[in-house]
């Protein structure tokens, strides 16, 4: 069963063209992953399937809803794990995972249940009662885990969900990103580290300038190109030039205020 | 068969599609709550300002007025101080919206299967409690003091006023902050909005007082039509009838909520 189509989805910033032209189709229960250097239209590519940012042409559809015109059918369907942080740190962990348990209209006794157990699947039951803004970098990541499973997505994005984490940290969400994908949710995981693409996806797109430039497994890839690794294959697709980065808003904001403070 | 397939999908406690865009104004709102909750200090840091204008302000002019239409100076201040507390506390709470953006749990919002309407509705609905609060420790305040006012209906009255002032208020400055992402800016913005809306308003003299020019400006402000309706539930003066007031202000409401929502379902992060 398919649960992911995109049909030439493409997003223009005035002249700029962040995703081009974007065909591909992910099966229910996969974990697929997304790589391109910095800029390449990751992030923009899930924005659009998260029903975030509108695509400028093409059409897709999760779970057989159309992200344009269903928005509110695709966005009960699916987790998102952002690249930047988005938990309210005045709340406590416990008082995000409400807050979020409410907008998925999960009633009361489902979300007490679940709170309970995301946070003992991600093991911050003890620190619940305490406000974000007290947690560690690893914590609030693992949080933000939490609340995206919270709902029992049928698709999950993770935009590199373990960006700036201990190797600890690092494997106890690997294990649990396989556990998730054995109970059938499909996963769409984005990363740079290539160690972590291999040893999770099923299936990998090497993503730049907007563009799908290799898809398959990442063994097949490998063979293909004679590669020792997952890396090498990647930068036989995408060069060695380093690549500058627009950064998305928050990323933006949290620089500006460090200049600041 | 709709309405089964959404109960499905998302356990809803609720039926109706109604019931549903309340439920979730509700938890936008239940945020902001926990939230303003969390900080003390903008209740405070609201409530100075007006304060210091009634002790000051109030006091120094009360020497050189001896009275506006058979009620004392600062009998006819107060309902003025109590819309302009409203005005400031209203339009800055749309700020919550650019700290959403700032710190990213606007992304949270806008992904989760609620209607663009339910989260305008809930921060409206948010910043409202909080302005209002605030208008009514001005107004407990005054009586503490001794004002007089006119009666308990009148108080119920000027609680409506209140209400419709705060929800109009809150409403253009989420539709304003829905569309900047940066947070001085947004503040000077305010400003520059904030300032004639209130020195038109006549906090501090009677507008029908004032030559045709200054009167015909003020009348394009909507505030005006909310000091009006507070000083005639409040203390008996008023320049219109106070269903002009009301009618004028619930229009500017409503147009505002509408115009802010569709801002807020265009804006992209």
């Amino acid at each position: 069963m398919i649960s992911i189509t995109t049909d030439k989805l493409t997003k223009t910033f005035n002249s700029f063209t962040a995703v081009d032209s974007v065909s591909l189709a992910v099966k229910k229960g996969e974990l697929f992953g997304l790589l391109g250097p910095n800029g390449a239209g990751k992030t923009t590519l899930i924005s659009m399937l998260a029903t975030i940012k509108k695509p400028t042409s093409g059409s897709a559809r999760l779970c057989r809803h159309d992200i344009e015109r269903e928005q509110s059918k695709v966005r009960s369907c699916i987790g998102i794990v952002f690249q930047d942080p988005t938990l309210d740190e005045e709340l406590k962990g416990q008082e995000n995972l409400d807050i979020h348990g409410r907008l998925y209209h999960l009633e009361k006794g489902k979300r007490k249940k679940r709170i309970s157990e995301v946070l003992k699947l991600v093991g911050l039951s003890q620190k619940a009662d305490m406000q974000v803004k007290t947690y560690s970098g690893g914590m609030k990541r693992r949080l933000e885990i939490a609340r995206g499973l919270m709902h029992r997505p049928k698709v999950l994005f993770l935009d590199e969900p373990t960006l700036g984490l201990d190797p600890q940290t690092r494997r106890s969400i690997w294990d649990f990103i396989k556990k998730l994908k054995k109970v059938g949710v499909t996963i769409i995981l984005t990363t740079h580290y290539m160690e972590e693409a291999e040893y999770l996806c099923d299936r990998v797109a090497i993503i730049d300038h907007g563009k799908i430039i290799a898809l398959d497994s990442p063994n097949r890839l490998k063979k293909k190109h004679k590669g020792k690794t997952l890396e090498d294959v990647f930068l036989h697709y995408t060069g060695r030039r380093i690549r500058d980065e627009e950064a998305g808003i928050t990323e933006r904001n949290r620089r500006r205020m460090r200049f600041r403070g | 068969m709709k309405k089964q397939a959404l109960l499905k999908e998302t356990d809803a406690e609720c039926a109706s599609a109604g019931e549903i865009m309340i439920y979730d104004a509700f938890t936008v709102w239940l945020r902001e709550m926990i939230r303003f909750w969390r900080s003390k200090s903008r209740v405070i840091g609201g409530l100075a300002m007006p304060f210091l204008w009634l002790a000051i302000m109030g006091t120094g002019l009360s020497s050189i007025v001896p009275g506006v239409g058979g009620a004392s100076y600062i009998e006819f201040l107060i309902p003025g101080i109590i819309g302009m507390t409203l005005l400031f506390s209203s339009m800055f709470s749309g700020i919550s919206v650019i700290v959403d953006k700032q710190f990213g749990f606007m992304k949270e919002i806008l992904v989760a299967p609620i209607s663009r309407l339910s989260i305008m509705v809930g921060k409206t609905v948010g910043g409202a409690t909080t302005a209002l609060l605030n208008g009514l420790i001005i107004l407990v305040l005054a009586i503490i003091i001794g004002v007089h006012f006119a009666g308990l209906t009148g108080m119920f009255i000027s609680i409506v006023f209140m209400l419709l002032i705060s929800a109009s208020f809150v409403s253009l400055g989420v539709a304003i902050a829905s569309r900047m992402s940066d947070m001085s800016g947004f503040q000077m913005i305010m400003n520059f909005l904030i300032m004639p809306m209130f020195m038109l308003s006549g906090v501090f003299f009677p507008i029908d007082q004032t030559p045709a020019w200054m009167q015909t400006i003020a009348h394009f402000d909507p505030l005006f039509y909310g000091v009006d309706g507070l000083r005639g539930s409040l203390i008996g003066i008023s320049i219109l009838p106070l269903f002009v007031d009301f009618i004028v202000l619930s229009a500017f409401c409503i147009s505002i909520v509408l115009i802010g929502t569709y801002l807020f379902s265009k804006s992209e992060l």
